[in-house]
This record gives C-alpha cells, sequence and structure tokens, in this order.
C-alpha cells in the first residue's frame, strides 16, 4: 500500500536526505565528469559540480610550445568541434602577427567550420535522445556524421582530431573528392534532419521529458556568462558571427534560431535549426569558393611582437575564447583558453535543483558539455 | 572606441589616480583597493552585463589579475588589470556581480594562486584537492620533454 510522505511521518518513521555520486564513470555524464547530488527522495536538493578528471594542463603546455607546434593541442580540447578550436587559435595568433589571409583560405575555413559544427550537434542530437533512452536516434545521427569525417579525412587525413589550419593559412587545399562528396551530402542532409525530427523532436516521451525542465531565463543566462546557443535558447538573439563578424562571415546570409522559453525542449530545437542554417552558409561559401593561394606570407619561424590580444568565435557550444600574451619570442607567454562548456556547467547546480533526478539528467544533456573543453 | 574613450574619461574623473588607461592596448589599469566599486560602476552604471574572461598572468615582478568584459548586445569590450603582490595576491571577489565569475576565479586560484576574499566555495576545481602549489606559476617547474 503506498504511503505519503505525511503518512510515513505521522507512523514516527523517518526520512533522510542522501548524497550520492553521478559520475565520473556514468554512461550519461558525457564524458569524465562527477556531481555530488543531494536526493530527497527523487528531488535534488542540492547538486554539486566536480570537474577536473581530464585536466591535461593545456595553457602550461602551451608555454613550452611553439606558436605551430600548439595546433594539434587545441584539436583535443572540445575534441567534437576540432576545427572550429583550431580556427580560433589560429585568427588569435594571426591578429597578434597583423598579416591578411587570402580569400580562398577564408572561405576553406568557413566551409570546415560549419560541417563541424553540424558534426558536433549531431553528437548532441544522438547522445541527447540516448539520455532518455531513444537508442535509435544515435544511430541514425551517428551514421550521418560518418559522411562528414569521411571528408574531414580527405582533407587532413584525420577524422577528429583535425589539426587542419595553420597560422596563415590551411595545410592542404580542397580536393575533387571532397567537393564531390560535399555537394552530394548537401543534397541528403536536408532529408536527414527532417528524419530526426521526426524520430525525436516530434515524440512525445521526448517533448514530456524535455519540455518546461531546467527552465533558464535570458537574464539568469547573462549573469552567469552562458554563451551560444544555451543563450539564444533563453530568448537572446545573439550571434556572434553576425553581431561582431569575424572571419568572413558578414558575407553571408542566414538567420539566427531563438528560443522562448529557455527549457531543454528550446535548447534541443534551436540545435536543430542552427544545423539547417549551417548547411546555408555552407552552400553560400561553395559557390562562392575563389581561385587561390592557401598560405600567406608568414615568416618560416613565428615570432609576433610582444603584446596580448584576446578573441572569441561562435563555437559548437558557446563562444571559444583566447587569451594570449606574447613577449616576442617563439612561444607564447600566456594562453589562457575560455572554454564556454566549463562556464556553462556552472549554471547548471542552479537551473537542477528542485527538480527530481531524472530532470537533472535531460538538463546535463541539453547544456551540451563536452569534457575537454571543461578541463582543459 | 569613442565611447569608450569618454566612458575612461568618467570613471579617471570619478577615481582620480586609483585606475590609469593605457590606450595602446585598451586597458584600465585599477589598483586593487578601488577595484570592486569600480567594478560595481562598470556593471551598474555603463552597463557591461556581460563578463567574458577572468584570468590571470604571472609576471617576473607581480601577479596581474586580467578581466574582459562586455555589453550586450552592444558589443563594447573593455579589459580590466589589477597589479597583486607576488606573496600575497588576493584581490575582491567579482561573483556577487557576475555569477559567471564563480567557477573561472576557482579555476585562477587553482592554477595561479590568486587568493578571492568574498567567494562562496573558493577551493581547487581543476586539480586535486590534495595537490600542492600552483602549476601555472612560472616557478613550477615540470619535467623536460623527450
Amino acid at each position: 500500500m503506498e504511503m505519503s510522505r505525511s503518512q510515513l511521518q505521522d507512523k514516527n518513521l523517518k526520512t533522510q536526505e542522501i548524497t550520492i555520486n553521478m559520475g565520473p564513470q556514468h554512461p550519461s555524464t558525457h564524458g569524465v565528469y562527477r556531481c555530488v547530488l543531494t536526493l530527497d527522495g527523487e528531488n535534488v536538493t542540492n547538486l554539486e559540480n566536480v570537474m577536473g578528471y581530464l585536466h591535461r594542463g593545456m595553457e602550461k603546455l602551451a608555454e613550452d610550445r611553439t606558436y605551430t607546434q600548439f595546433i594539434p593541442y587545441t584539436d583535443r580540447l572540445d575534441y567534437l568541434a576540432a576545427a572550429l578550436n583550431n580556427i580560433g587559435y589560429v585568427e588569435t595568433v594571426e591578429k597578434l602577427l597583423d598579416i591578411e589571409i587570402p580569400e580562398r583560405v577564408e572561405y576553406i575555413r568557413v566551409i570546415v567550420s560549419e560541417l563541424q559544427r553540424i558534426a558536433s550537434h549531431m553528437v548532441f542530437i544522438g547522445s541527447y535522445a540516448l539520455d532518455i533512452n531513444g537508442f535509435t536516434a544515435w544511430m541514425y545521427t551517428f551514421r550521418d556524421r560518418e559522411r562528414i569525417l569521411d571528408l574531414f579525412e580527405i582533407i587532413s587525413g584525420s577524422r577528429m582530431t583535425l589539426n587542419y589550419p595553420r597560422i596563415g593559412g590551411v595545410s592542404h587545399d580542397l580536393t575533387e573528392d571532397f567537393i564531390a562528396g560535399l555537394k552530394e551530402l548537401l543534397n541528403d542532409l536536408p532529408s536527414c534532419f527532417d528524419e530526426y525530427d521526426g524520430l525525436v523532436t516530434g515524440n512525445e516521451i521526448f517533448q514530456a521529458r524535455s519540455k518546461g525542465v531546467g527552465v533558464l531565463d535570458a537574464e539568469t543566462a547573462i549573469n552567469y556568462g552562458i554563451s551560444g546557443p544555451n543563450l539564444r535558447a533563453s530568448g537572446y538573439k545573439f550571434d556572434l558571427r553576425k553581431a561582431e563578424p569575424y572571419s568572413i562571415y558578414d558575407r553571408f546570409e542566414f538567420d539566427i534560431p531563438t528560443g522562448e522559453n529557455g527549457d531543454s525542449y528550446d535548447r534541443f530545437v534551436i540545435r536543430m535549426e542552427e544545423m539547417r542554417q549551417s548547411l546555408r552558409i555552407i552552400e553560400q561559401a561553395l559557390n562562392d569558393l575563389p581561385e587561390g593561394p592557401i598560405q600567406a606570407k608568414v615568416p618560416k619561424v613565428i615570432k609576433p611582437k610582444a603584446g596580448e590580444v584576446y578573441h572569441q568565435i561562435e563555437g559548437a557550444k558557446g563562444w571559444l575564447g583566447y587569451y594570449l600574451v606574447s613577449d616576442g619570442s617563439t612561444k607564447p607567454y600566456r594562453l589562457h583558453i575560455h572554454g564556454p562548456s566549463f562556464v556553462n556547467l556552472g549554471v547548471y547546480p542552479e537551473i537542477a535543483k528542485g527538480g527530481n533526478i531524472q530532470d537533472a539528467v535531460v538538463i546535463l544533456a541539453s547544456i551540451d558539455i563536452v569534457l575537454g573543453e571543461v578541463d582543459r | 572606441m569613442d565611447s569608450q574613450i569618454k566612458l575612461v574619461e568618467k570613471l579617471v574623473k570619478k577615481f582620480k589616480e586609483k585606475i590609469v588607461f593605457e590606450e595602446e592596448h585598451g586597458t584600465l589599469f585599477v589598483e586593487k583597493d578601488t577595484f570592486f566599486d569600480v567594478m560595481t560602476q562598470l556593471k551598474e552604471k555603463y552597463g557591461f552585463n556581460y563578463l567574458v574572461d577572468v584570468t590571470a598572468v604571472d609576471y617576473d615582478e607581480e601577479i596581474v589579475a586580467v578581466y574582459h568584459l562586455m555589453v550586450l548586445p552592444d558589443c563594447n569590450k573593455i579589459k580590466v588589470k589589477v597589479k597583486l603582490d607576488k606573496q600575497n595576491p588576493t584581490i575582491s571577489s567579482i561573483s556577487s556581480l557576475w555569477a559567471a565569475a564563480d567557477v573561472q576565479e576557482r579555476e585562477t586560484y587553482d592554477l595561479i594562486g590568486v587568493i578571492y576574499e568574498g567567494h562562496p566555495h573558493l577551493k581547487r576545481i581543476l586539480c586535486p584537492d590534495d595537490f600542492e602549489g600552483h602549476p601555472l606559476r612560472k616557478d613550477y617547474k615540470v619535467e623536460a620533454r623527450r
């Protein structure tokens, strides 16, 4: 016979809060992340983040590598969106060097960036659905992501950790195989996205588990330093590619999907939309791709002038920032990496408190973290 | 850039010799004791609602705490630096102004050793809790490669 809490307490039965660990080995924590939950039955009364299980000391390593030697390390920051990290880093160094990048390089970088953004969002969709036990979506998104990774392998030799840009250019040119494969992919992807919509977005169980869960309003989001899709889901229409265009993003036409309620469902839906907008950007870039060199004239030994610069780009998870202090030598004096997932995780205790434990899992999936960026 | 110069002139008039604007990199150097007041002014009067980044750099003579602020949606930016004594690198925490500072100040404390007074729970976040030393300091040597 089911008894209510008050009935239990009337019978002098004590209830107690328990403190349990979720992680670091856990199928739903998206990596080696641990949170300490204080539960009253199934309700989360307190949540504490514990991170650092993937801390590799990248900022310290940067002080002992030349500027070009550090590019492969940036791949491993947000390992699901390696090209975006690379491009953010080389653009920071190029700002200090003050060189002009050839047109073809800019277009190639935009194409690779947006392809990488689509791949990262595909992992988000698959793993979010998987966390709510919808196994099929994972298979579908990874099937299509394989095609993007094959394209990356054609130009850079590697599927995930691309190490593709160089200071002042890119390492290899686009080949005919790549362009043909890309055109085929651009044709097929819209119907794949519709497939995900039919499988996940419109699913009754998915909507019941996501709508109204983990509501984050715009003002709290701005105060907590949330950036990227999470900020846009809270109703704040702001995209770095439009507000402060870097590279050549001011030449492309695309929309900025914005949510209304700031719940987990909105965070999912706008990333689906962002993938469609990325397709638009790739099509425009591919149409206007000019001929030309793929590397600017940079000295063989890269020695930026002494000074400092902060550069941020619209990464897949938020605004990825690099703060570079140079003392005029071949190695950075200090490189600080502002990982958006690290700051986004700061709001997780705030929005998960008061819900129940299954909502805590959904909220973590909807924030879209990747531990490489959290821990560096 | 013009709005930033006007803003800086107003701030210098209010805080007089406690802040210095270095034009070359667009940096506002603030003294430690007026730092919290300047940040409160920047947030409440000048509209810097978004804290972009909190970090620190270990130089030879001092440790410099670096803050980047931004106005959303206009994208005006400002960089604030505070020079701290290496033997006693303490500074007021700004986590009561911008909650974004919470995790970032813990990271800077963990890796460089800047102590943020007024932070709700300042403890290590990336290194293990019983780790000794502050890895990003220049005198913390790591083993040589190869």
